[in-house]
């Protein structure tokens, strides 16, 4: 008798000695998906989910249903948004080089994946709040959060804001809607429902925004925080940022059988929307229809960004031992910066000129914030800050037995 | 003959029940699978059905009797043309709470009499009588009252009021924004909890169990207990977590563990775990209160049991301090939940061998009271902690590590930890007993520290 059962171990389209090779991703022509109602429902998102929501052509003109709907951002607000992905383009290199340096542990770039969270925050107001994964320093760039702050928790010395108890990249802001990032994938899926149900009780507007990698989808958190938010219908956005890569763990092994992210996300009764996530206007346009919807009180959204890590996963990654080196130039979504670059240039806003000055002013801010930072101290020369910050924040109020312990220790 | 139809136990910890209604009537002819009565346990109310067929002989409990111990016959069934016996047989004899001491050779002590510690409330305080079940809800709609943000989550909460019936009527006071059922995901609704108390509100999150709720301990541990210190103080999580923990009777290895030390382990968290109706009311209180996340430890077999439980508008009892339940001079007793049923009968029972044992409920583990310990150490200069978990990495090894850094030198003799047994709890009603702690290894300890 002949085995006819097997088994699939789903393998990437090209490993390092290969070419690269994204014919078997169907890119649909931007402009050709329309704007459903805020108040559509799971069963009539079925095209939204399947699809592609595009608003750039390759010309650079913005297009279709979507370009009209985002017809009030004009080329300021644009500008806004490239200043926002040089920014975070300028930081990641100058912290990567850094960590190079030895003066800091650790750091992750977001290369490729600026447009979506520097379009995504630029539609939430003050009060909402994002329970971002670490890939997501965009939503703090454009949320005007101090590059001090930032800073200064990599290099863990006396400009970082928590004090010595939170590794790099793990930034906390409440103020600036950011919430502590958990180390532990996917557990602050579920909390962005918890939170969000907080915010519809409590009736203060507000909403919530999870956030989640293609990788991470697999854990129970993702299920559990779908399921959730289908049951009680709270005012949250849950983002999945599909880069292709979850360290090397190629998408397709969280995939599994669903065509889309999007698609697994419609199976709980939740409209769900898959976007170019290499598209600034696809984002903000997106964005804006899905806070717009949240904070109507039309229940939950999905959306699945889609995108491609061209980074390494961390400075501790080479990612050129598990897929082609030259991979990310094929990627057939272009690069953010490029792409929103030529259509305002396309629109006379813009010029190459102005956008090389550009590039050269923003780096030299950050390399000012950074020298500035260093001076407190970095991995290489440290200058720690007060022992005693060790016994904060265990508690809301300081307990006796740590008191006790903090004089032992002489503070 | 006749047959004696028993009052059924419908669950593993009923001991007793309301025999609601008869469905039938003496003269009745009764099958088999036809129901016979309703009964009521303080979980449910469920229908009984005979095992066997005849007619309803007699009657022997009239309905609406209250407290019918289980196995009390309470009818008879007899074989057609029989005749009904003239009186009911014997009420089953009640088995002695304890078997009798084995007769002791040694010359009798004098027996002393336990001398029973003030109530915790203030003198002439009027109390009433209340199982730790209605302290706990009664704590739980006083809190609510009392502050909009705070709310109840978890399995069959609401509908059900409860697994355990701890929230009865609580849905019908407080709407069902207030008192929500969530899908069977402890994960997920702790993680729900967890995020709604990041946003503001003061959840408060039931487990069926505690061996449920680890599934949910990357939330409780990771997120819950770490997050303000991760955020440099800026995201608190006020939330508690609260259930039964512990072996409740005939559950097996996956519903019976006590959770204890596992919570007490960790920096963030506070752990309470009360043994009587009054501090059960007044801790949960002080918990909805706490601006941390806090675990909070209740017990099946506890439910049921009634305390004095004082009249007091708002009785609130502060984390981190013990309460002394008996003075002694001659050993000290140390426990907190059910242990404490151990620690007191043993006390009373080495009274009647001339021992005085002092007894120490911890009430709160994190903060843990370990002041009063040492105190009553120091004047007894003997220790024996009691505990249901496991002997390894107990909640016992970490108070005789305080108590050889801190009270060495006031030691007369080791400090015996008496715990569980190091297995999985077994089902068998034998082998269950023998995996328990019980008042005899107590007493057992308590001879061995004071050499007699």
């Amino acid at each position: 008798m002949t085995n006819t059962v097997k088994l699939t171990f789903p393998q990437p389209p090209a490993r390092p000695e290969d070419t690269p090779d994204f014919s078997a991703i169907d890119i649909p022509p931007a402009g050709s998906l329309d704007v459903p109602p805020l108040d559509v429902e799971a069963s009539d998102s079925r095209d939204y989910a399947n699809g592609l929501i595009r608003v750039l052509n390759d010309d650079g003109q913005a297009v279709g249903p979507w370009a009209e709907y985002i017809a009030d951002l004009d080329a300021d607000a644009l500008l806004q948004g490239l200043r926002d992905m040089l920014k975070i383009r300028a930081v990641d290199k100058r912290l990567l080089n850094a960590q190079r340096q030895g003066k800091t542990s650790f750091y992750l770039q977001c290369t490729g994946e600026e447009a979506i969270g520097c379009g995504f925050q630029r539609q939430l107001a003050k009060g909402d709040m994002n329970f971002p994964t670490y890939r997501q320093q965009s939503l703090l760039i454009a949320a005007d959060y101090p590059l001090r702050d930032l800073m200064g928790q990599i290099y863990s010395n006396a400009c970082d804001p928590l004090e010595g108890r939170q590794l790099p990249i793990m930034h906390s802001s409440r103020e600036y809607g950011f919430f502590s990032i958990s180390g532990n994938l996917g557990t602050q899926y579920v909390q962005a429902v918890g939170w969000a149900m907080a915010n519809a009780l409590s009736g203060n507007g507000q909403i919530a925004a999870g956030w989640i990698g293609d990788g991470a989808t697999a854990s129970n958190d993702f299920h559990a925080a779908l399921l959730s938010a289908s049951v009680y219908g709270p005012p949250v956005v849950l983002n999945i940022v599909n880069n292709q890569w979850a360290i090397s763990t190629y998408t397709g092994v969280a995939t599994g059988g669903s065509r889309t992210y999007a698609a697994r996300a419609r199976g709980y009764g939740i409209p769900a929307l898959r976007v170019d996530g290499n598209d600034y206007l696809a984002v903000a346009a997106v964005s804006k229809w899905a806070v717009a919807r949240v904070r109507a009180g039309h229940g939950p959204v999905a959306i699945e960004w889609f995108t491609y890590r061209v980074a390494a996963h961390s400075t501790s990654d080479d990612p050129s031992a598990y897929r082609p080196k030259d991979e990310a130039r094929a990627w057939p979504l272009g690069d953010p910066v490029e792409r929103l670059k030529a259509h305002l240039i396309r629109r006379g806003a813009w010029s190459d000129a102005r956008h090389v000055q550009a590039e050269a002013e923003i780096l030299d801010e950050v390399t000012a914030v950074q020298k500035e930072v260093e001076s407190f101290g970095t991995f290489v020369n440290p200058k720690p800050t007060s022992p005693s910050t060790i016994f904060k924040g265990v508690y809301a109020e300081l307990p006796e037995h740590l008191r006790r312990q903090r004089q032992e220790m002489g503070f | 003959m006749a047959i004696e139809i028993l009052m059924p136990a419908l669950s593993p910890t009923m001991e007793e029940g309301t025999l609601a209604k008869w469905l039938v009537k003496e003269g009745d002819m009764v099958q088999s699978g036809d129901v016979l009565a309703e009964i009521e346990t303080d979980k449910a109310t469920m229908e009984f059905e005979a095992v066997d067929e005849g007619i309803m002989g007699k009657l022997l409990i009239a309905e609406g009797t209250a407290d019918v111990k289980v196995n009390t016959p309470i009818a008879l069934l007899v074989e057609e043309g029989e005749a009904v016996p003239d009186s009911a047989p014997a009420a089953a004899t009640e088995t002695p709470a304890t078997a009798p001491e084995p007769g002791r050779q040694s010359a009798p002590a004098k027996p002393i009499e336990p001398v029973k510690a003030e109530a915790p409330w203030p003198a002439g305080t009027k109390t009433k009588k209340q199982t730790v079940r209605e302290a706990l809800r009664d704590a739980m709609a006083e809190e609510m009252r009392r502050d909009e943000d705070v709310f109840l989550m978890g399995e069959e909460v609401g509908e059900y009021q409860g697994a355990y019936k701890i929230s009865q009527g609580l849905l019908d006071d407080f709407g069902s924004k207030r008192v929500i059922d969530t899908p069977i995901t402890e994960h997920g609704f702790a993680g729900i909890g967890v995020g709604a108390a990041f946003g503001g509100l003061k959840p408060i999150v039931e487990f069926m169990t505690f061996n449920f709720a680890m599934q949910a301990i990357d939330q409780i541990i990771n997120s819950a207990a770490k997050t303000l210190y991760m955020s440099g103080g800026q995201m608190g999580c006020p939330i508690v977590f609260r259930g039964p923990n512990g072996a409740a009777a005939r559950v097996g290895a996956q519903h019976s563990q006590d959770y204890a030390a596992w919570y007490t382990h960790i920096p963030g968290l506070k752990v309470v775990m009360p043994y009587s109706a009054s501090d059960a009311k007044g801790l949960l209180k002080s918990a909805i209160r706490d601006p941390n996340p806090v675990i909070f430890l209740e017990n099946e077999i506890l439910y049921g049991r009634s305390f004095d439980v004082p009249r007091l508008d708002d009785y609130t009892v502060p984390f981190g301090k013990a309460r002394i339940w008996r003075e002694g001079t001659d050993v000290t007793l140390v426990s907190f939940g059910i242990g404490m049923s151990y620690a007191l009968e043993a006390a009373d029972k080495l009274a009647e061998d001339g021992i005085s044992a002092e007894v120490i409920d911890l009430r709160t583990l994190r903060p843990m009271d370990t002041d009063t310990i040492i105190a009553s150490v120091q004047k007894t200069n003997r220790c024996v902690t009691i505990e249901e978990g496991f002997p390894v990495g107990a909640i016992g090894n970490h108070i005789s590590a305080v108590l050889m850094e801190q009270a060495f030198d006031y030691l007369d003799a080791p400090v015996i930890n008496c715990t569980g047994k190091d297995v999985p709890m077994p089902y068998a009603a034998n082998l269950e007993k023998l995996a328990l702690v019980t008042t005899d290894d107590v007493i057992a300890a308590v001879k061995k520290v004071t050499y007699r």
